[in-house]
């Protein structure tokens, strides 16, 4: 990508090592919906790389268009109302431009997807070895009962016990952990290239969540895929992601490895988001610094820097409430905000550092 | 385990590790609490199964201003061991002391006074308030129901505790639909607070909202514990917050408690291998600590409460007794039940073979404190353009739904 | 599930015998006598009395309603009377079991005469049934694939009239247009008029024939329903997650729509389509009686003009019975489709 060659630093964002080419590309992607209110714009101008075998973790507050971001990308909105724009780039071809049977034959075999509920995302009344091989045989042509023996394997492979039993089960009778490993054996049963899993670990209790974050990423390592982990816990982005993208109200707001995310952020609503977690693993804990007000209602969206209501260092000056940020996407590390790089960052080192 | 721990108590006064807070006179005191859930076949014969154990025998106490957090995964019981508590459920068995008077089993118009001491504050800033009333009604109710009447009147003391909680007085009229998650879960701690009770329980108060949002009604109810020197029992399955809000914390599998003891105490030397499990388990907003940690993963699945495994509950996932017990040990874990006794001052433990871990599960990192002039800076800088925090009606389906096509 | 099903059956004769007693005792209540009301012009207080005898209307309601469960179970003779068959053996009549007593109006046992009009009906339900489910899941299917279309708005917009059509104008229609009137260009009528023949009579396709304009009336008259069911549900579904699952796993839309979709609409069809049938079996009263069709509608229409109270009793009990028995079997269906449920 072009990043390499705009990039003045050694290291591009797109660090996705020695292919040039990143498995995925969004550029300028829109998911706007017409309502009677106005139009809802769920995505906004979103622009990000994706390397081969990589992570990247989107956060974001609810309504900030995360979800939609993943489902813009295996084309659910098709059919729908949503006017999707721009550009999604997977492997060279655009999945924006092809046709629909085009698109179903990547979904599921390319690009696979995992769900935040694995009960209301599986059907109620189908078998669990029923919905995997299905998912199979959409794209191989095989007889069911060479179907049949992979689920048992892929089922074997994310940890189910006694498979060959289980395979006949329905999903209520499986637990909630077992479940999202079922979903997880769905998604990788034809090898995808992609994974997307979206909030793939919230329903879950949190001894259950580190089972299914390491099955992730030890299939991750077997399997050579790339995955979008979407979720609101950064702690969970933290374990998995090499590259985090932030978004606020249907924009990306900042990008950047997981490192410069966590111990260099240079946006407010970064800023904001680690001064008022927790931690369990510090002694201190001295009171937490909240975000004022609420996450911005997508069908009225603050004008200029959506941000701005909620900012502390918003200013007229600057001209938070006309001028929306831009975001350099080539850049290696990307921040919509109207105040100067330089002020950003001795902002951060004089009054947040020192709090977070 | 409860007689001893009050008589440490009195030994030691107050514990070093709270910064010196005195303890205040012990305000609830739950010993041997338990609630099964019958489980009768229908029919013309009607059956006793097994119950479901739901809590199973827990102790514990609290003293005036403290907060107990209560910690576990779904279906460990912590939710019905708080309503059990408040007596929203009968017990099936233990006693509840309230100020040292037997409350277990109240009636009539007891229990009802009780409802002014005690109040409980719900995971579901949606569901726990009725759509159809307004806030005002919402707030109001306690005092119509007890039969109170406030100096000012009702509308003025509810109007007063819409600010006292972080919302606007005229919104007195508004209906919940109008205000967002976290403004919800104000209206119920307005709610709970206004016949300002002694204890609130808190079930999940943050589980359903926004990050950001989460340290506002965190902030929120420390603020109100202090002012009312409220005594919290603080229910959550979140044990970065828990950590950060509680005092005590007990820890729970099974409807038993398999450790209890003082917050840094608890994160700092855990000694139940179930309470090590869990806190090796949280991912830690810190890459570099998250790259380099070794987690303790917990196999299989929880059992089932209907039929609890025998001896320790927690027998069937516990890493110790897989990897490190000698067989007649294992046979002690299988066979008897291991009761919650003091290892350490303030510190119980339900564990035949307790212990530090092998490996370092959490590292407690020292930070350096905040200047004192920042946080104050901080703390009066507002953002210049804040919006007034109310939804246009009509919204809060979107943020409910993201990622659903809002049109369909 | 077995024993589910007999614990059901078991609280169904429950039901059931608390619906007769109810009934007995109100059939005690009504100011008509039965016995004057057989005796005829040339009347004798005398005779009247033998006549209740005979009956065993002159008992208390409780053996009333003893003797008449008990002539379901296992038959009954009349007279009810003890002392009058012993006097006169020769005139004995036995009612052998399901008996549901004698009507003293149309001179009958009251199960023969009920039992000779269920199979029209039940020819009548089923016919309609099959008409109105099959239609009425198509075009729900339709509108909703369509949705907010000219043919969206159609379908919808007339079945909804023919719900809102009163029963009687629109078999009346049906009837006058189709079986009455030549149709154009043809010379005659396109149905002859409907006269019900049993498939042993004349055949499948003449009892089909003769079927067809009541079974559609009563098809338009219960397919709205079916349309808006099927049409909310189809459209709702596509929110579901599983159906998101679906799609994300590359499936094409008609085999999500077949295979995903309709299986989970199978509930509430099932529910609603259950007690549908199950209340239209016990008869439908004006189709029948519009087109003349004797069904238990047409009879329970008749005795109640006739004010023969011995065959409405029959009638509600036999009508009862099938709902509970319908009721019944879209419980266990549910247990077929829906793997979460389990009786025990």
């Amino acid at each position: 990508m072009t990043s390499a060659s705009t990039s003045t630093e050694t290291h591009t964002w797109q660090a996705s090592g020695d292919d040039a080419q990143p498995l995925l590309s969004v550029r300028e992607l829109r998911v706007h919906f017409p309502t009677e209110d106005g139009i809802v714009k769920s995505v906004d101008d979103l622009s990000f790389d994706l390397g081969q075998g990589k992570t990247l973790g989107i956060v974001g507050e609810s309504g900030s268009g995360k979800s939609v971001t993943s489902q813009a990308i295996m084309g659910l909105h098709r059919g729908t109302r949503a006017r999707v724009s721009g550009h999604i780039l997977f492997d060279g071809v655009d999945l924006l431009q092809i046709s629909d049977s085009e698109l179903r034959k990547r979904r599921g075999r390319d690009i696979a997807m995992v769900f935040q509920d694995p009960l209301s995302a599986l059907h109620p009344y189908y078998t669990v070895g029923n919905q995997l091989a299905e998912a199979y045989r959409v794209h191989h042509d095989v007889s069911k009962a060479a179907a049949k023996t992979r689920v048992v394997e892929m089922l074997e492979r994310v940890g189910i016990p006694s498979p060959q039993t289980r395979v006949d089960n329905y999903p209520h009778e499986f637990s909630g952990g077992m479940r999202q490993r079922a979903m997880i054996a769905m998604a990788l049963i034809n090898d995808p290239r992609l994974i997307i899993a979206d909030e793939p670990t919230t329903a879950l209790d949190v001894t259950v969540q580190a089972q299914i974050l390491d099955l992730l990423v030890g299939l991750q390592k077997e399997f050579g895929s790339s995955i979008i982990i979407i979720t609101h816990d950064l702690g969970v982005v933290a374990e998995m992601a090499d590259d985090i993208l932030v978004m606020y109200g249907g924009k990306a707001v900042e990008r950047g490895d997981a490192d410069t995310i966590f111990y260099n952020p240079e946006h407010p609503y970064a800023w904001g988001l680690l001064a008022s977690m927790p931690r369990m693993d510090r002694l201190r804990t001295d009171r937490l610094r909240p975000i004022a007000g609420n996450p911005p209602s997508l069908i009225n969206l603050p004008s200029g820097c959506a941000f701005h209501p909620r900012c502390v260092y918003a200013s007229d000056e600057l001209g938070c409430r006309e001028i929306v940020p831009p975001f350099e996407n080539e850049s290696e590390h990307p921040v919509r905000c109207l105040i100067p790089h330089e002020e950003r960052l001795s902002i951060f080192e004089t009054k947040v550092r020192p709090t977070l | 385990m409860s007689s001893t721990t009050t008589e440490h108590r009195r030994e030691f006064g107050e514990h070093p590790d709270r910064g010196g807070k005195p303890l205040g006179e012990s305000i609830l005191k739950v010993t041997g609490l338990k609630k099964h859930f019958p489980r009768k076949t229908r029919g013309l014969i009607p059956r006793a199964d097994s119950p479901v154990k739901a809590v199973d025998g827990i102790s514990f106490e609290l003293h005036r201003g403290e907060t107990l957090g209560i910690v576990g995964e779904s279906g460990c019981g912590k939710s019905t061991a708080g309503r059990t508590v408040l007596q929203l459920l009968a017990p099936t068995g233990g006693t509840i002391e309230y100020l040292g008077e037997d409350i277990t089993g109240v009636k009539g118009a007891k229990w009802r006074r009780l409802r002014t001491e005690m109040q409980m504050v719900f995971q579901d800033p949606y569901g726990s308030l009725n759509p159809r009333q307004t806030v005002g009604a919402i707030v109001g109710a306690p005092f119509h129901i007890q039969g109170i009447k406030p100096p000012k009147g009702v509308k003025a003391e509810v109007q007063d505790l819409l600010a006292r909680v972080g919302l606007n007085p005229e919104h007195y009229n508004r209906y919940p639909h109008e205000f967002s998650g976290g403004q919800r879960q104000r209206i119920g701690i307005a709610r709970a607070i206004a016949l300002r009770p002694n204890v609130i329980v808190c079930d999940e108060p943050v589980s359903a909202l926004d990050v950001s949002i989460q340290a506002q009604v965190v902030n929120l109810l420390e603020d109100l514990q202090n002012e009312f020197d409220l005594t919290y029992v603080f229910i959550a399955h979140d044990l970065s917050v828990v950590r950060h809000i509680s005092d005590r914390v007990a820890v729970m599998y099974l409807g038993k408690v398999m450790e209890v003891a003082d917050r840094d105490e608890l994160y700092a030397n855990p000694q139940h291998p179930y309470t090590q499990a869990l806190l090796s388990a949280v991912p830690l907003p810190d890459p570099r600590k998250e790259n380099k940690r070794d987690r303790i993963l917990l196999t299989g699945d929880l059992p089932s409460p209907i039929n609890p495994p025998s001896g320790c509950v927690f027998h069937t996932r516990c890493p110790k007794f897989r990897m490190e017990l000698s067989d007649a040990d294992k046979a002690r874990c299988t066979g008897e039940i291991p009761q919650q006794r003091e290892i350490a001052p303030m510190h119980e433990v339900a564990c035949h073979f307790p212990g530090a871990p092998k490996v370092e599960i959490l590292e407690l990192e020292e930070v350096p404190e905040a200047p004192p002039e920042l946080l104050a800076e901080i703390e009066e800088v507002a953002p210049p353009f804040a919006e007034p925090e109310l939804l246009p009606i009509g919204d809060q389906d979107l943020e409910a739904d993201e990622g659903r096509d809002p049109t369909s | 599930m077995f024993a589910y099903v007999v614990r059901r059956l078991f609280s169904g004769v429950v039901m059931l015998l608390v619906m007769s007693f109810v009934t007995i005792l109100l059939f005690f209540s009504a100011p008509v006598d039965p016995a004057r009301q057989m005796c005829g012009k040339s009347c004798t207080p005398e005779r009247i009395e033998q006549t209740r005898k005979a009956l065993g209307y002159d008992k208390p309601p409780t053996t009333q309603w003893a003797a008449f469960v008990k002539g379901v179970v296992v038959g009954r003779d009349y007279p009810a009377d003890e002392q009058m068959r012993k006097e006169a053996p020769q005139n004995v009549v036995h009612c052998s079991a399901p008996c549901l007593g004698y009507s003293t109006v149309s001179q009958q046992m009251v199960a023969s005469a009920v039992g000779s009009h269920v199979p029209v009906s039940a020819s009548l339900a089923l016919c309609a049934f099959v008409m109105w489910i099959i239609a009425g899941v198509v075009l729900g299917v339709i509108a909703a694939l369509f949705k907010g279309t000219v043919l969206d708005r159609t379908i919808v917009g007339a079945s909804l009239l023919f719900y809102a059509f009163p029963t009687f104008a629109l078999a009346l229609g049906i009837y006058t247009f189709f079986a009455l009137t030549p149709f154009p260009g043809l010379g005659h009528p396109l149905f002859p008029i409907p006269n019900y023949t049993p498939i042993s009579q004349g055949g499948v396709w003449t009892w089909f024939v003769n079927l067809l304009l009541p079974a559609f009336t009563l098809a338009l008259v219960f397919i709205a329903g079916y349309v808006r069911i099927t049409r909310s549900f189809v459209l709702e579904s596509g929110q579901e997650d599983y159906i998101r699952t679906a799609k994300a796993k590359g499936l094409e839309s008609r085999r999500i729509l077949l295979k995903h979709t309709m299986r989970a609409a199978l509930t509430p069809i099932v529910t609603i389509a259950g007690l549908d049938l199950g209340g239209l079996l016990g008869g439908a009263i004006i189709t029948e009686k519009i087109f003349n069709y004797p069904g238990l509608g047409k009879l329970a229409f008749d005795s109640t003009v006739n004010y023969d109270l011995p065959i409405i009793v029959g009638i509600v009990l036999v009508a009862a019975s099938f709902v509970i028995v319908a009721n019944l079997v879209v419980d266990i269906l549910y247990a077929v489709i829906d793997p979460r449920v389990k009786y025990s």
